[in-house]
């Protein structure tokens, strides 16, 4: 159809060549300085391979070695423990994602398909929710979290995004509505009750959009690092995103331990890494499905 | 169940009173919309009139956090500096986003390639922030050592007063254009082919397409989703955190930064939530105006 050895078309190609080196190169600087050793770093900065190979930075990052040898290898020797970190943010994670999304799920259930008074008023309340940006609700939720008594815990951490977001509301709702009704009242005929309708009939033909804001939920919930600051202080409730803006800000004698510095970073965003890995094409058109977040 | 059983011996098509159980399913969202977000919404403009420290009850003070913003160096500085901010975030973003949806688009449909331009989205902010500030270290960093190639001298990336905010800007590019691009990808995708064959025919080349075609009917999406990254653009605050920390001499003390050191550090909660205020008037205004500017609810495609 096209001729395919334009001038245009090539230079169109460089430039998405360039595009993803650029989008890449990053990453694999990620893995190349965790692998170095920081005395080889400052002999040899611009080495494109590992330099001075050690697994000393990992080491570091999960708490594997005493403070002597980890301040002779160029760290701080503070105690760290990203294994604790890691499943900090798991918890937390799972716990805003699988809730929210419940329970978003049964309210856009009840505003697209149940009967009761008020519902317009209540599903324009939540829609003008939208319009509220979250960092604005964040100074006056940290002053609710301390009264709750719930600083530095990871339910204080979880509790804001774990019962609703209107934009998850929002869009379950729209999917409920455009199901055809008739499969509900197959099974009303039946004698189903509704919450059995909703969890045996409903729920899994939702099942494409719940898995699909489930996997951004997610994503979002694990790279927050603005309401863990605030709400976090001690390694107890601890995220991997604060744990790791810590860890950059203890600067040992010797100038930051970049070698560590990575590989905490590395470990950091592995999880997210591989899930991406797993299920990339469901990501990637989970952003083209539900459009304008 | 009672409800069951009505809703069986009426017509099935128009279910009533589902009073009970509709309570029951709106129940647990309802009480995080009001208690997580409505609450702390009015909360947070009621602290905006009071000073108040954490420890002992707010105390109305009318309108002095106010009076306090508009005669605050520091306040106007930092605005200055989220605008340019969010000025070269969103200029670059849009328009390199623009070319890499193009390219996905016209040149290759490669689901591979998508995949990959979505990569930075999926590590936070704090792992690009660290990221660019060993790249860009200006002693060690790769990014100095290629400059050093090229026969410049060093450059102080994140540690320069001029250079600071634009090299933040970048970094959180680096981080969301991919999914930006994607959401115009999408919004392509809802073009018809016959568009570009009927421009084909008349003569047209890719470029020519690109203004005649693409552009116009892509516009009611790129102005939705500029809104929506605008928005996200102002609340920069982890990048700031974790490579400046709002330094040098608050070149990058960003309002987000700026509110958090006044609630965390000085623990005035209400002026940090007067200049909270502030921002979400600013936001609120860019939405409308940006909305009626742009038409953005009318599409040619018709």
């Amino acid at each position: 159809m096209t001729r395919t050895t334009s001038p245009g078309r090539i230079a169109a190609w460089a430039a998405m060549g360039a595009i993803v080196i650029v989008t890449l190169l990053p990453f694999y600087w990620i893995l190349r300085t965790a692998l170095s050793g920081n005395t080889a770093l400052v002999e040899n900065p611009s080495s494109p391979l590992p330099t001075g190979f050690t697994l000393g930075g990992f080491e570091r990052a999960l708490g594997m070695q005493s403070t002597e040898e980890a301040i002779a290898q160029g760290g701080a020797g503070a105690s760290l423990d990203f294994w604790r970190y890691l499943l900090n943010s798991t918890i937390t994670s799972t716990l805003i994602t699988v809730c929210q999304i419940l329970f978003s799920a049964m309210a856009a259930y009840a505003f697209a398909r149940l009967r009761w008074r008020g519902r317009d008023t209540v599903f324009g309340l939540f829609l003008a929710g939208l319009m509220v940006p979250t960092i604005f609700t964040l100074l006056p939720n940290f002053v609710l979290i301390k009264e709750l008594g719930l600083i530095d815990s990871l339910l204080g951490i979880s509790l804001p995004t774990m019962f609703m977001t209107p934009f998850a509301v929002f869009f379950l709702r729209q999917f409920f509505l455009n199901l055809p009704r008739e499969v509900e009242e197959a099974a009303l005929l039946d004698g189903a009750g509704k919450v059995r309708i909703f969890f045996r009939v409903l729920l899994p033909m939702a099942a494409t959009p719940v898995l699909t804001l489930s996997v951004l939920t997610y994503i979002t919930a694990w790279n927050d690092y603005f309401w863990p600051l605030m709400v976090s202080y001690s390694d107890s409730s601890r995220v991997l995103t604060v744990a790791l803006a810590v860890f950059r800000a203890q600067t040992p004698q010797a100038g930051t331990d970049w070698s560590g510095l990575m590989a905490a970073t590395l470990i950091a965003a592995l999880p997210m890494l591989v899930l991406f890995l797993v299920c990339a094409r469901r990501i990637v058109n989970s952003i083209a499905f539900t459009g304008i977040k | 169940m009672a409800v069951a059983a009505s809703a069986a011996s009426s017509p099935p098509t128009r279910p009533r009173g589902d009073g009970p159980l509709a309570a029951l399913f709106i129940a647990p969202a309802l009480l995080g919309f009001l208690v997580f977000l409505l609450w702390p919404t009015l909360r947070g403009i009621w602290l905006s009139f009071t000073r108040f420290n954490l420890l002992t009850p707010a105390e109305p003070v009318g309108l002095d956090n106010y009076e306090r913003m508009l005669n605050d160096p520091i306040f106007w500085e930092s605005m200055k500096a989220t605008v340019s901010y969010v000025v070269i975030n969103i200029g670059v973003q849009t328009v390199a986003a623009l070319g890499i949806a193009v390219l996905l688009q016209r040149l290759t449909r490669s689901a591979l390639l998508r995949s990959v331009v979505l990569t930075p989205y999926l590590v936070s902010n704090v792992v690009a922030g660290i990221v660019f500030l060993w790249i860009l270290d200006t002693q060690m960093g790769i990014g100095n050592e290629i400059v050093v190639a090229l026969g410049v001298d060093r450059i102080p990336f994140l540690t320069d007063e001029t250079w600071a905010i634009p090299v933040i800007a970048l970094i959180n590019v680096w981080r969301h254009v991919g999914y930006t691009a994607l959401l115009l990808f999408a919004g392509l995708q809802a073009i018809p082919n016959i568009m570009y064959e009927a421009a084909r025919v008349d003569g047209a080349g890719e470029w020519r397409m690109f203004w005649r075609v693409t552009l116009p009917l892509l516009r009611p999406v790129l102005a939705v989703v500029l809104i929506m990254t605008m928005i996200g653009s102002f609340q920069v605050f982890d990048t700031v955190a974790v490579t400046t920390m709002g330094g040098p001499a608050n070149a990058t003390n960003v309002l987000q930064f700026y509110i958090y050191g006044t609630a965390f550090g000085r623990f005035q909660f209400g002026y940090a939530s007067a200049m909270s205020v502030a921002l979400l008037v600013v936001l609120s205004a860019i939405t409308v105006l940006q909305y009626r500017l742009t038409r953005a609810g009318h599409s040619d495609l018709g």
